[in-house]
């Protein structure tokens, strides 16, 4: 229990260097019987993040080989065998190569049409990593995992990410070693004003200027953007979603944009979104999408309007489907990923987003 | 009509085409009672139920003619329930995810109905939700709360010391630094709930922590950074910055909007971060450290942070800087007529407190200043308002905020032209909002 100081008075008559000590005297003086010293047992237990300079890395180790048979039994359910899933999670691994190891900077980054930003893609840290999977992982049992099993299950990703041999061990102390040749280590800056204070070494001026001009501020204003009308119900009957009295009301969006509000019985949009469009059925036959999907019937894929209608409105996923390919959704054939251009790739998961039907 | 309680002098519009509706328009008298009854009987395939309204409705508003049972019976007793809810009739205010956002409702998001609140004030049922790891109700005579590292005295707090301690409460906004998020690229969503509803705004009641840190001896000298760290299974932590803790406005909260906070929100403690992206308000806090680094945890070294044009993330980016949204006229609400609106919205920013809001309907060619809503506090939603009468046209709806460091709100170009179109993060744009002739109004970027 901690015990209050009794000797209040006396620390006034100190010089000005001991303010500091003065004021927190003042402070724990202020509240007496408030908390209590914590014990060490208690401080060990719940102290335990790691920092990116290693600070707070507890000893042990594990080998990619034990850390694939803790993967498998633990985290691929939710991030796929590979960590390559984006099922349940966005993807741990992929997107780095040899030559990022090198260099300390992820390319694909700068490359607008790769979608994903997978873990080793983006940390730049390895600390960071192991952390997370200590405090947080298994996802539905965190704080399950021995430290061994952590420095295991790390290595496995490691591995999986062409960052070390199959053969390593990670330690405490192999870890430097490892942390050295993380594909993202020069990846971070703290060269922006979005940090309060200095202490991050941050700029101070702002990315924009905008200015409040009041009177012929732009010439000729176009919409470049608004959501098409296929994707009016995506988000549901915006009518539910609107108090029922008030100047405006929600619009009832299980009508098409055509009908307005005003007009009557017209047909659900969905209805009118059958078969694909020319453009659509140009681009599945161009890319041989047919050979293995039909449009309504199994082939060695599933067929068009299932996709459609299991993965209505997730046009991203959908798109990072068809590029990045995938596996485990539809059974044990995988889908390699596919070579089209992005925004054909795009041009057809909006399609399959809209919810076609037979 | 029965979707349009109170409608009754709006029906005709509702359930006729614009044809009929012209046709109507041609044949009305003058006077808006013979035009009511007169349009009801002109109406084509009309119901035997309509043409009983409109008889009732040559008289009078039925609503007012035949007394409601709620005029002519005994309503409910006191304390009935003992915690009051909502009327029935409010039930479309529901935070609500966006679909196909995220796999898991463990791992995600809801968003708050912004288009339908008033004032300044979120109530807490519906304010937004960010979870990592699922969400717990976590009994408040368990909870511990720890303050270690450099420190002279690592010490333990029950929730009775730290409800013994000198209070503040303050009304500060929290944001997720993803806000508008999906609209880097293009339109994505709807609405202002899915646009901008990562954004809630209460008073919370709790104690400064820096108390608590000079109340352990901290070395504020050496201690240059403070860990954050959640007691739930995903154990959140964050990186929180001194200079807000020295001043005192980052809190250590226990109470919301006049009671504990919720659940959802990270009872019985969260940690609040005025101006600073909701990630680092830690839910579920149970332990400080103090030390001299910043910590590069997950969520500023894997996500919360900022992808740029090269390649490179910007990393601890956390304040929300100045930014509002017209919450209605918004997308997916229909205007019911043309005539006189109240244009209202919110602004704010992370940075301080709102010096001014301008408005503009011609997509921002010309702007009007908004009147503010008192309170204008620092760091906390401020509320504001222009009076606008539609003509019936085309019109795109935008506000633009200035705080008092005089930073204005930048537009999509401005921003994209810095921080690309990928950034996830820290989207504080001008928003438009088309108004189409038909009254419908809908999500838009224009150049």
């Amino acid at each position: 229990m901690y015990k209050s100081l009794e000797f209040h008075m006396s620390t006034w008559t100190l010089g000005a260097v001991l303010l500091a000590a003065v004021a927190s005297a003042q402070a724990q003086q202020h509240f007496p019987n408030i908390g209590r010293a914590a014990t060490p047992a208690e401080v060990a237990k719940w102290d335990i993040d790691v920092r990116p300079d290693f600070k707070g890395l507890p000893k042990g180790e594990g080998s990619v080989a034990q850390g694939q048979d803790v993967w498998e039994g633990k985290c691929a359910s939710c991030h796929g065998i590979f960590g390559e899933s984006n099922e349940v999670f966005n993807p741990v691994v992929g997107g780095v190569g040899p030559e990022d190891v090198k260099t300390g900077r992820v390319a694909k980054l700068k490359d607008t049409s790769f979608p994903a930003r997978t873990t080793f893609m983006k940390a730049p840290s390895l600390a960071t990593v192991w952390d997370y999977i200590n405090r947080a992982m298994p996802w539905n049992a965190p704080k399950t995992l021995s430290a061994n099993e952590v420095y295991a299950v790390t290595a496995y990703m490691l591995n999986l990410s062409g960052i070390v041999e199959d053969n390593f061990v990670l330690n405490e102390k192999t870890i430097v070693q490892a942390q050295s040749r993380m594909p993202n280590r020069e990846g971070m800056t703290t060269q922006h004003a979005l940090w309060p204070s200095a202490e991050l070494g941050g700029v101070g001026k702002p990315d924009t200027a905008n200015t409040a001009c009041m009177k012929n501020c732009a010439s000729d204003v176009k919409v470049t953007s608004m959501l098409p009308d296929f994707a009016r119900d995506a988000h549901g009957n915006l009518a539910d979603q609107n108090r029922l009295v008030g100047a405006q009301k929600g619009v009832n969006t299980l009508r098409t944009a055509a009908a307005g509000t005003g007009a009557k019985a017209p047909a659900p949009s969905k209805d009118t979104n059958k078969g694909p469009n020319e453009a659509v059925m140009g681009l599945l036959q161009s890319n041989n999408c047919l050979a293995c999907h039909g449009l309504d019937k199994k082939v060695v894929g599933p067929a068009f309007t299932d996709v459609a209608s299991k993965h209505t409105g997730k046009l991203d996923y959908l798109t990072d489907k068809i590029l990045m390919g995938s596996s485990g959704v539809w059974g044990s054939i995988p889908m390699p990923a596919q070579t089209l251009k992005p925004a054909d790739a795009k041009a057809i998961a909006e399609w399959l987003a809209a919810g076609i039907k037979p | 009509m029965n979707k349009l309680p109170g409608q009754i002098l709006k029906a005709p519009e509702h359930f006729l085409s614009q044809q009929d509706i012209q046709a109507v328009k041609k044949q009305t008298p003058q006077g808006r009672r013979d035009f009511l009854s007169q349009a009801f009987a002109a109406a084509a395939g009309i119901t035997a139920s309509a043409a009983a309204l409109a008889q009732n409705a040559s008289e009078g508003d039925p609503n007012i003619l035949k007394l409601p049972a709620h005029a002519t019976g005994l309503g409910q007793g006191v304390a009935s329930p003992g915690y009051g809810k909502p009327s029935q009739f409010e039930s479309n205010l529901q935070r609500r995810q966006s679909p196909g956002l995220t796999q898991t409702t463990q791992a995600s998001v809801s968003f708050a109905p912004l288009q339908s609140l008033f004032g300044i004030v979120t109530p807490s049922g519906l304010h937004f939700e960010r979870h990592h790891q699922g969400w717990w109700d976590i009994d408040p005579t368990k909870h511990r709360f720890m303050v270690n590292g450099l420190v002279k005295t690592p010490k333990v707090f029950t929730m009775d010391d730290l409800m013994r301690l000198p209070s503040v409460s303050r009304f500060h906004f929290i944001e997720c630094g993803a806000n508008t998020g999906m609209e880097w690229g293009n339109v994505a969503v709807p609405t202002v709930q899915y646009t901008h509803g990562m954004l809630s705004c209460s008073e919370f009641t709790g104690v400064p922590l820096i108390t608590l840190l000079e109340h352990c001896g901290a070395d504020l000298k050496a201690g240059q950074f403070v860990l954050a760290e959640g007691g739930d299974g995903s154990s959140m932590t964050r990186t929180i910055p001194m200079s807000l803790i020295k001043s005192g406005e980052v809190l250590v909260a226990y109470g919301q909007n006049g009671e504990m906070l919720r659940p959802e929100n990270g009872y019985p403690l969260r940690l609040v971060v005025p101006g600073v992206q909701g990630v680092s308000w830690v839910k579920y806090l149970r332990r400080i450290e103090l030390g001299d680094k910043p910590y590069g945890t997950k969520d500023e070294a894997i996500h919360y942070i900022d992808l740029m044009p090269d390649g490179s993330h910007r990393q601890y980016s956390g304040i929300q800087e100045c930014k509002s949204v017209v919450t209605t006229p918004s997308g997916g609400q229909a205007l019911l007529d043309k005539g006189f609106y109240n244009i209202t919205g919110l602004a704010w920013s992370g940075r301080g407190a709102i010096k001014k809001v301008d408005v503009s309907v011609d997509g921002g060619v010309n702007w009007k200043p908004a009147r503010l809503e008192s309170p204008v506090l620092s760091k906390c939603l401020t509320r504001f308002n222009l009076d606008w009468v539609w003509d019936g046209k085309p019109s795109v709806i935008q506000s633009r905020a200035t705080d008092d460091t005089g930073f204005v709100q930048p537009t999509l170009k401005q921003l994209r032209d810095v921080r690309g179109t990928r950034s996830i993060y820290h989207n504080n744009a001008i928003q438009s909002w088309l108004v189409q002739e038909s009254g419908e109004v809908k999500n838009v970027q224009v150049s």
